[in-house]
């Protein structure tokens, strides 16, 4: 069973998107912003507002890489993968950041940084990219990479 | 003083932001009056963060800027060791015929009066004193093809949906942008958002919409952002809303986020995922245009495709279709990216061969190291040997080359380059991005990886079982996610054999 205080929030941002058609997608990116990932436990609760099975909620939320069943780390690095960033190097500042972290993709550091993939940000004229906590950088490397985590705290 | 500071994702992801704050302190501390404003990036990537100061004589550039420039700029700008003189004459800029991206870099991007001041809404209004058959007439007539990857004609597909029965029709922007090396969708909507809503807004009209969506991906949070902003300016100026600039027409934007899936950039997936489903592929028949977002008709277009209609509008068909190559009219934002001397946006006339986009204009490789393969139009596309660099750039010569252009993105790799292990990374990319639909591609591709493996450990008898695995997917994949992700594998196969034979090599 959620909190009643998680029911309540689900509630509202269903409610936020009333009548909005195929709202789902908003609600989930709601739902994850609110909570850090998508609970499970609020699954059921989205099923009946949208009026549709829960399985149709869990699929739509396995489906897209973007959702979350478990909470992620204090900190979610995201490193491009993607051939531009390669030709820059990327595979190398992957690797160096794996290291570091101790951990590989999807993994979470005892520091508590997330390490997810992500193929290209936009930002391939100035490889290798990355996002640290929802902030752009572009033609990282390893040092400078070093550096974000420890301004971060990380 | 007016100075530009670009607010564009990749200025800013190398400091912009740091940039405009140093030039603010630094003139507070001279007291100086400054005006920052933030536009844009003119998409030298090499150049970010480029600041520009406006003079009578136009704006001089100076980069790549870092914060300890700003005081210079104010004491003795003539001096600065960033100048770069006159932003319209560095020579990357200077070359370029830029009609979808005029006036990104130029103005500020969410203000509407500098927007028309730059010639936006001339498109609008003529498009509004036509009729609307004419106006599809004319996109028909400047030759314009989608710039989404499959270059279908952007007027048939118009004429498709106006001419479907029914009262409820749709326009769908498609910015999910995921090919690597591109960057162009991103740029137009931070720099110049009013374009593409202005070009939505004729679409709209021309095939009887009332309402669009824009699907942005996930990845991109400040195009996200503002297009958010735009949407509610335009809605506020009456731009968008019941009255289209008082036509009594109405035309409304919503925008929407995806959710990391590559696939969801496929039209009918793209329509699924709107609808609040998983972002599967629909089998075609029927077409979009015909049976679209909640089974309604709808234009599904990319971004720059619409972003290019209100100058076709404003300056006439004629003028568009003049410029290009063969059955490829007007002009393409090349996006050249990975390891590129200058990087960016370059938009110029179809026609220029790969071997002058990637020498002449990017200037080789960013490593200094001699190019060894170019992939042109995303992850799907083949990878381009400098043999082949004589191909002009045009829909059907990238073709008859055995590629395609795609989104124009051009992704560089100098000699270091594996193309196995890229030929690798293709078939990886496919099975984590695959909606799952069909054999060849879900299960192909984890084939593919494998097999490639197989080669890589020394195992040259698995080379013709890579081609059939390949043949598979492009003959049984529905669609082009499956069905195009042997392009990069195969061209890297041909063209670079050594690469394959290595460990084959080593082993004997
Ligand atoms: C796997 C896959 C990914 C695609 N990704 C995009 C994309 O990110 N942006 C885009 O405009 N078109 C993409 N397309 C092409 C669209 O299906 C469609 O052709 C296009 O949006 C139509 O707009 P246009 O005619 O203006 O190009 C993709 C196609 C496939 C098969
Ligand atoms: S080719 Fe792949 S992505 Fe395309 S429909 Fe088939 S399974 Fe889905
Ligand atoms: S490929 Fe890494 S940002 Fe585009």
């Amino acid at each position: 069973m959620p909190e009643p205080s998680q029911t309540n929030r689900v509630a509202e941002i269903c409610q936020a998107h009333a009548g909005r058609e195929g709202a789902l997608l908003p609600i989930l990116h709601a739902v994850q912003a609110e909570f850090g990932h998508v609970p499970s436990e609020t699954l059921p609760l989205l099923a009946k507002a949208l009026a549709v099975t829960v399985a149709e909620v869990q699929g739509v939320v396995s489906f897209y890489h973007d959702f979350r069943a478990a909470p992620a780390g204090r900190h979610v690095l995201k490193i491009c993968r993607a051939e531009a960033c390669q030709a820059m190097g990327a595979v190398a500042l992957a690797e160096a950041a794996k290291a570091r972290l101790g951990v590989d993709w999807h993994g979470t550091s005892a520091g508590g940084v997330t390490l997810e993939p992500v193929f290209c940000l936009g930002l391939c004229a100035a490889a290798p990219a990355l996002m640290l906590n929802g902030v752009l950088a572009a033609r990282v490397d390893v040092a400078r990479l070093g550096e974000m985590l420890a301004e971060a705290g990380a | 003083m007016k100075i530009y500071v670009p607010a564009d994702a990749l200025a800013r992801a190398l400091g912009a932001d740091a940039v405009a704050a140093a030039l603010a302190a630094a003139a507070a501390a001279r007291g100086l009056v400054v005006q920052i404003l933030r536009n844009g990036s003119r998409g030298m990537a090499w150049l970010e963060p480029l600041v520009e100061v406006e003079t009578p004589e136009g704006r001089l550039a100076f980069g790549p800027f870092s914060g300890a420039d700003a005081g210079a700029l104010f004491d003795a700008p003539e001096a600065h060791p960033k100048a770069l003189g006159l932003t319209e004459e560095v020579p990357f800029l200077k070359r370029q015929t830029r009609l979808t991206f005029a006036r990104v870099g130029v103005i500020d991007p969410l203000d509407l009066a500098d927007y028309e001041a730059e010639g936006g809404l001339a498109g609008l209004r003529r498009a509004l004193a036509m009729r609307p058959e004419a106006v599809v007439a004319e996109v028909a007539d400047s030759g314009l093809r989608g710039r989404g990857g499959a270059g279908f004609p952007t007027g048939i597909k118009w004429r498709t949906v106006a001419a479907a029965p029914g009262p409820q029709k749709y326009i769908v922007c498609n910015a999910d942008e995921g090919d690597s090396g591109s960057f162009a969708d991103r740029m137009l909507i931070e720099g110049d958002p009013f374009a593409l809503i202005e070009g939505m807004a004729i679409a709209g009209l021309a095939v009887g919409a009332d309402k669009g969506f824009v699907y942005i991906r996930s990845e991109y949070p400040d195009a996200i952002a503002v297009l958010g902003r735009a949407l509610a300016l335009a809605r506020g100026a009456g731009l968008l809303g019941a009255s289209v600039l008082g036509s009594g027409r109405g035309f409304d934007i919503e925008l929407r986020v995806g959710a990391g899936s590559y696939v969801c950039g496929e039209e009918t997936a793209l329509l699924n995922s709107i609808e609040g489903k998983r972002g599967t592929v629909r089998a075609k028949p029927p077409l979009p245009a015909i049976e679209g977002l909640w089974g309604k008709p709808t234009v599904v277009n990319n971004v720059l495709s619409l972003a290019t209609v209100p100058i076709i509008l404003a300056r006439g068909a004629g003028y568009y279709r003049d410029f290009g190559i063969g059955r490829s009219r007007g002009t393409m934002p090349l996006q050249l990216a990975g390891n590129v001397r200058f990087g960016g946006l370059f938009e110029v006339p179809f026609g220029l061969t790969l071997g002058e986009i990637v020498n002449d204009i990017g200037g080789g490789t960013a490593s200094g190291r001699p190019v060894k393969a170019v992939q042109v139009g995303g992850p799907l596309g083949a990878w381009f040997p400098p043999a082949l660099f004589d191909t002009p750039f045009g829909y059907e010569e990238f073709a008859a080359a055995g590629g395609l252009i795609g989104h124009a993105g051009l992704v560089v790799v100098d000699e270091s380059a594996d193309m196995l292990a890229l030929a690798r990374f293709a078939m990886e990319f496919c099975a984590v991005e695959s909606c799952g639909k069909c054999t060849p591609c879900r299960i192909g591709s984890v084939r593919g990886v494998e097999t490639l493996d197989r080669i890589a450990a020394g195992d040259g008898t698995a080379v013709p079982l890579l081609r059939d695995l390949c043949e598979t997917m492009r003959l049984g994949s529905l669609c082009a996610l499956g069905g195009f992700a042997p392009y990069p594998v195969l061209s890297a196969l041909d063209h670079f054999p050594q690469d394959f034979a290595r460990a084959r090599e080593a082993a004997e």
